[in-house]
């Protein structure tokens, strides 16, 4: 095992101070949400960033994960735990089987397929019946207990899930950073047809970063659904769902194991900041300022903000 | 002899276009052959079919004895059968290292391993003290020889360099000459597109000429510069003159 | 039998304007591959014009048309300039970034100046219905889908018969050969955004005499525009068309069929079908 480098622990460190100088209730849903963000980030990264297939459609493994712990708790009374394991396990699955006809498809049309497929998986859930339909499902109120997965005290113990479910995420990412796949990933990435030239089954590696990218994403459904207590089809599988996973992503750095925390750390408080300084209006200031903010950053750093980073190191003397 | 690579009555259409009618060569075990033929011979085509980036319409492509028609690129290179494009095509954004490793780790799973014969192979080939340089920032007799590197890492039998040295200037051109050599002692088989003659005349132990589709010389270099069927389809009037 | 027939050809006259849409969108696409994931929130910009040329002006939707397309013509310059130009330095996810952010702010300058209530144009130059044969066909949804069929034809005749419109298709073609040709591609760019969203323009003002306007109203018809643009193919002005009013039967059809919640799935489900066989649209070069 290498030892872990200045980010591991400045992150750990960071995710340990953070609830200790904002206590709130309020600012530990936020730390809740940047994980989690930053986790789904994560996830989407492996597919998007590293092998460059660029989904708008990961609400559909959130959503699978969400229904099948939901489904699993309320008919069989099963552990959230267990059906957390599932509802991966099932996306994974969909991932595989969306993957084989989709991943033939080249750049935009991919994208495109994917919130298609995303679009077409909400209007089912939202009028299958046997699952909640568009009332949505509440979920059975449990003891406070870490394995009923509930906790009605604190949020303190979500942010500390939340933080394991990055910390499983950028595992995942480092693992395959430093390995063969992550090498083939980047090759396919890069140039497909030239990745094919020196033996990568590039259409096994796609499933595979497909495959991983949208368990992670279902565990994070399962944490979502355990967090809120209620789903429905317009909180798990919409498009704008899959779009600030993809955003958040890509804004930290497509391809960079620690981009999506960055992003993540900054979406995340700015729609929160934005919602509530403006959102009481009810009249879309709050999307303004975030509409008007990407396009900004987009336009002034369009590598990211890890991009960034590299420009200012350049800039600063290197050490000999 | 046997040969290690065996094309036969490989048929290739585009619409109404026939790209390749009815090829067969055979490529000995460390020979270097030259495919040579003006622009539009079908010399890319031949390429893509023989190396799985193309399915065939009719014939076989045999390597090391065994039917390899219709087997994927990727297998084929697995199988020790690789290949370098016309127009370059390495990983941009990776850097020259990185590339190469890519290739060492079709044959060695762990990238440590994959990552010091990568080393080794860029100094082969001259680039080692570019490792570091992002493969769009190399020059383009760089990027062509990098190619050639990644190719060289997954340790092939036979490699396929498409005009590996087109658009080189004299000197890069004398380099190349001498790593194509150095391969071939090495044990690699190696088989030439170009269509700069003074490049291959001298370099190839046989040469095969295809025009419009069809091989219409198989031959020594010496004994096609003589063959007044190549001289009239393929090196044209102006070579008459001078003979 | 007869209600079959009313279906379809309520199909057929949406499907018209939403071939116009997506032709726009296309445009830019296949000159300078680049998707326009704010395309939707055009179109809803083009609606609120309508809408209060009438309002405010009183001027009929069909007559304020010229101007709306005029408006959004020059709104996509502006776009191309100060959104996409710089963008086109940086990769593919930062074009996609920056205009899904476009979509978002669209949608909330919306939502911020004209609140999120419905609004509906009263009384128009078209109203009342007509029957041919059993069918009968709304005079607005008529007129809207005869003004899209001219919009596209005028659209035709741009980029087959001017010399502008043979810039646009050889740069769309090769850009380096067309840069070779003293083409100057960056101002081509600039008439992809103008004349693309012209006719985004012309849609969403014929779509304006009887569909309701409000923020939102982008989000169904962006994403059918994206539908019918990969359906159609890359770049394919002509495919747009086809498959424009292939998706619009479908959708009217599979509402008669099936629940009409499903009606767009349906849509969606044919689409990805045929890119499961035919993976660059139908009239798409391979």
């Amino acid at each position: 095992m290498p030892r872990p480098g200045l980010p591991v622990i400045a992150l750990v460190a960071a995710a340990l101070v953070y609830p200790l100088v904002f206590g709130s209730p309020a600012a530990i849903n936020v730390g809740v949400l940047i994980l989690l963000f930053a986790a789904l980030g994560t996830a989407w990264n492996l597919l998007g960033g590293y092998a460059g297939q660029i989904s708008f459609g990961h609400a559909v493994f959130f959503g699978i994960g969400a229904y099948t712990s939901t489904v699993l708790l309320k008919e069989a009374g099963l552990s959230p735990w267990l059906g957390m394991l599932a509802g991966a396990a099932l996306a994974a699955l969909a991932a595989v089987l969306l993957g084989v006809p989709t991943f033939r498809l080249a750049g935009h049309y991919f994208a495109i397929a994917t919130i298609v497929i995303g679009e077409i998986a909400h209007t089912v859930v939202r009028n299958l019946d046997a699952i909640g339909g568009a009332r949505g499902l509440f979920l059975p109120i449990l003891p406070t207990s870490l394995v009923n997965y509930q906790f009605h005290n604190s949020r303190l113990p979500y942010y500390g899930i939340a933080f394991g479910l990055y910390a499983l995420a950028l595992a995942a990412t480092l693992m395959v950073e430093r390995r063969r796949i992550g090498y083939y990933l980047r090759a396919i990435r890069e140039d497909p047809t030239a990745s094919r030239s020196v033996g990568v089954s590039v259409l096994q590696y796609k499933l595979a970063a497909a495959a991983l990218s949208a368990a992670l994403t279902a565990i994070c459904g399962t944490f979502y659904a355990q967090y809120v207590l209620f789903i429905d089809s317009d909180s798990v599988f919409p498009l704008s769902l899959s779009i600030l996973i993809a955003l958040t992503a890509i804004l930290g750095g497509a391809g960079r194991a620690y981009g999506p925390l960055l992003g993540a750390g900054v979406l995340v408080p700015l729609s929160e900041i934005t919602r509530i300084a403006f959102g009481g209006t009810g009249r879309g200031a709050d999307l303004v300022i975030y509409g008007a903010l990407i396009v900004l950053i987009s336009v002034a750093q369009p590598g990211g903000i890890a991009a960034l980073g590299d420009a200012l190191r350049r800039r600063l003397p290197q050490p000999a | 002899m046997t040969a290690l690579l065996e094309i036969e009555g490989l048929t290739k259409h585009f619409g109404g276009v026939l790209a390749n009618d009815n090829v067969s060569f055979g490529v000995a075990e460390g020979e270097i052959l030259g495919l040579l033929g003006p622009n539009g011979a079908g010399k890319t085509t031949l390429f893509n079919c023989i190396t799985g980036f193309l399915p065939p319409d009719r014939g076989r492509v045999r390597f090391a004895g065994v039917d390899v028609t219709g087997r994927s690129a990727s297998r084929l290179a697995r199988d020790g059968l690789v290949r370098t494009f016309q127009i370059v095509r390495v990983f941009p954004d990776l850097s020259a290292l990185e590339n190469v490793v890519i290739g060492a780790l079709l044959r060695h799973g762990r990238v440590s391993a994959a990552r010091r014969r990568a080393l080794e192979v860029l100094e082969d080939v001259g680039l080692a003290a570019r490792s570091n340089v992002r493969a769009r920032d190399l020059t383009t007799a760089e990027r062509k020889r990098l190619e050639v590197a990644r190719a060289l890492a997954t340790d092939p039998r036979a490699l396929l360099l498409d005009e590996a040295m087109s658009g080189l200037n004299p000197r890069e051109v004398a380099e190349a000459v001498a790593l194509v050599r150095r391969l071939r002692e090495g044990g690699v088989t190696i088989v030439l597109v170009e269509h700069v003659l003074e490049v291959v005349m001298p370099l190839a132990d046989r040469v095969v000429v295809l025009q419009e589709g069809r091989a219409i010389a198989d031959a020594t270099p010496a004994a096609v510069s003589r063959d007044p069927a190549v001289i009239e389809a393929y090196l044209g009037p102006q070579f008459i003159e001078r003979a | 039998m007869e209600i079959v027939a009313q279906t379809v050809a309520s199909g057929v006259l949406l499907g018209l304007i939403l071939a116009l849409s997506a032709a726009g969108l296309t445009l830019i696409w296949g000159v300078m591959d680049i998707v326009n994931f704010a395309h939707g929130d055009f179109l809803m910009l083009g609606m609120y014009a309508s809408f209060f040329a009438w309002a405010v002006l009183g001027l009929d939707p069909l007559l304020a048309l010229p101007g709306v397309v005029a408006a959004l013509g020059l709104f996509g310059v502006v776009v191309y300039l100060g959104v996409i130009r710089p963008v086109l330095r940086g990769s593919v996810l930062a074009q996609i970034f920056a205009t899904f952010g476009l979509g978002i702010l669209l949608r909330g300058v919306a939502q911020f100046v004209f609140t999120a209530d419905y609004r509906q144009i009263g009384d128009t130059m078209a109203t009342g219905s007509f029957a041919v044969g059993p069918v009968h066909l709304g005079l607005p949804q008529t007129i809207a889908a005869l003004g899209a069929l001219i919009v596209s034809g005028l659209l035709f005749a741009l980029l087959d018969r001017t010399t502008v419109g043979t810039a646009l298709r050889a740069t769309a073609e090769d850009r380096s050969a067309a840069e070779l040709m003293g083409i100057d591609t960056r101002r081509m760019f600039a008439l992809a955004w103008a004349v693309g969203a012209g006719c985004v323009g012309a849609a969403a003002g014929l779509l304006a005499i009887y569909f309701p306007i409000f923020p939102d109203v982008g989000a169904v018809f962006g994403l059918l525009a994206f539908v019918t643009v990969a359906l159609g193919g890359f770049g394919s002005v002509g495919g747009a068309m086809l498959a424009g009013v292939l998706i619009g039967v479908v959708t009217s059809v599979a509402g008669l069929i099936f629940d009409p919640a499903y009606k767009f799935t349906v849509a969606y489900l044919l689409y990805l079908v045929v890119l499961v066989i035919r993976p660059q649209g139908l009239l798409g070069r391979a």
